[in-house]
């Protein structure tokens, strides 16, 4: 928590430099001048995206000339778990993002049925990396070119012995995607396609590799979006996963979700997400909510 | 095997793509040689100009839209000695011959009329919103707004000269 408040007095002070910078170009290293919704959000693993996606757009409203930034807070709240996750992320020049989150994974009263006690909790770090490499999701409308990006995350999780316990191999590691992100405003769409390869059991809240499994794998995870307004999408995202465990089968995830945007500083996620199966828990079907802040 | 049928109908459905694509790229041709100042062609169908309610719609938002970018503090500089009268009437011609309405816009290319301004994609991204803003006042549906942005954005390309 220390390293989060840290970030966030970070954050502060540069939401302060924005705010007080000149109109003169050369001053506006925080310009903030994105259009609205074209930034994307913060998805449930800190990376600019969807929810559950991570997207070839650089997170925060800065442009090629500028430096953004976003704090969120996310909850997941399915019958039997509980994730809550919380990050910064910096944008540079339209270019290069870096993202912290820390991610806790409570299993409640689900966690004395499993037999590791009742609110036993995973938590799990997670530092990203992402580069655009080529394309502008929203300039170039007369090509059929995306936005692609290639991003990286080191994924640590704290319950190493357990994850070993129930047949995992590692509690740290490290998943590489490719993005390619389009906004059709001609057909007022955003479209995601991303592919991951990972080795990640539940994104990495229950380990890496398993007695199944310890190779890498290529999943696939994407994003529609409608533009309803300036302010508001709506849109499903889909994401696979491996199946490294043989105590447990995992599904894929999904969602249905609306993303409002108050103004540059602030915008909120709310969606219905389908988690499936975890740790031999079906039907982990319910609700997801992030807000997210930033410049 | 040969099918004759199949080949048949294979063959009328690669002439008509080709129909297509050809009669496409002629549309194309036509419309660049008419307005080329533009920087785009024009939307297909009535349906985009009658969703910015025609000519006088569109006048209604330039008169918003022109005050509005000048009283921004991110970009009003760029319009300082600008002929104001001048700019309200190109803008409406030109966004009546984007969206597919009876106008031919006679203006400066896109890129000559910028070259000068050393504009970044912030000052660009800032006119597309104050157009916006305009275009709510219009009430014009969210879907045709951007059926036009999707012919103003790759003009960032030619405008846009501090990249």
């Amino acid at each position: 928590m220390k390293r989060l408040s840290v970030s966030l007095i970070l954050l502060a002070a540069a939401c302060g430099l924005a705010s007080t910078s000149g109109a003169r170009a050369e001053d506006r290293l925080f310009d903030s001048e994105k259009l609205l919704l074209t930034s994307g959000v913060s998805n449930i693993e800190g990376a600019g995206g969807g929810g559950l996606a991570s997207w070839a757009t650089i997170t925060g409203y800065e442009t090629t000339h500028g430096i953004g930034a976003n704090i969120h807070a996310t909850y997941v709240h399915v019958p039997d778990y509980e994730l809550r996750a919380i990050g910064g992320s910096i944008g540079l020049f339209d270019r290069v993002e870096v993202s912290y989150t820390r991610q806790a994974f409570d299993t409640g009263a689900t966690g004395a049925k499993l037999g590791l006690g009742k609110g036993f909790t995973f938590h799990q770090d997670i530092v990203g990396a992402k580069v655009r490499v080529v394309g502008d999701a929203v300039y170039d409308q007369n090509s059929l070119l995306p936005q692609i990006s290639v991003g990286v995350q080191y994924k640590h999780n704290d319950r190493g012995a357990i994850i070993h316990a129930v047949g995992g191999k590692h509690d740290s590691g490290v998943d590489f995607y490719v993005a390619a992100t389009k906004v059709l405003l001609n057909q007022s769409l955003v479209l995601d396609a991303t592919v991951r390869a990972t080795k990640a059991n539940q994104t990495g809240l229950l380990g890496f590799g398993g007695d199944r499994s310890d190779s890498y794998s290529a999943q696939f995870e994407g994003s529609a979006a409608y533009l309803l307004t300036r302010r508001l999408a709506i849109g499903a995202e889909y994401r696979t996963k491996p199946s490294n465990l043989g105590f447990a089968k995992e599904s894929d995830w999904g969602d249905v979700f609306a993303a409002y945007t108050l103004n540059r500083n602030l915008s909120l996620t709310v969606a219905y997400a389908r988690l499936g199966s975890i740790a031999t828990f079906k039907n982990q079907n319910g609700v997801y909510v992030s807000v997210q802040a930033g410049f | 095997m040969f099918e004759p049928r199949r080949s048949a109908t294979a063959l009328v459905i690669v002439l008509t793509m080709t129909g297509v694509a050809a009669a496409s790229i002629g549309g194309a041709v036509a419309a660049t040689y008419q307005n080329p100042a533009a920087g785009a062609d024009p939307i297909r169908g009535t349906g985009t100009y009658r969703a910015f309610h025609e000519k006088e719609g569109i006048q209604r938002i330039i008169d918003d839209f022109v005050p509005r970018v000048v009283a921004d503090r991110r970009i009003g500089k760029f319009f300082a000695g600008v002929n104001l009268v001048r700019l309200n009437h190109e803008l409406v011609d030109q966004v009546c011959y984007l969206t597919g309405g009876p106008c031919a816009y006679t203006g400066r290319d896109m890129r000559e009329a910028h070259a000068k301004m050393a504009l970044d994609n912030g000052d660009f991204n800032s006119l597309a919103e104050d157009l916006q803003i305009s275009m709510n006042k219009e009430k014009v549906s969210f879907r045709a707004q951007n059926r036009l942005l999707a012919k103003l954005a790759p003009m960032q390309h030619v405008i846009v000269t501090r990249k």
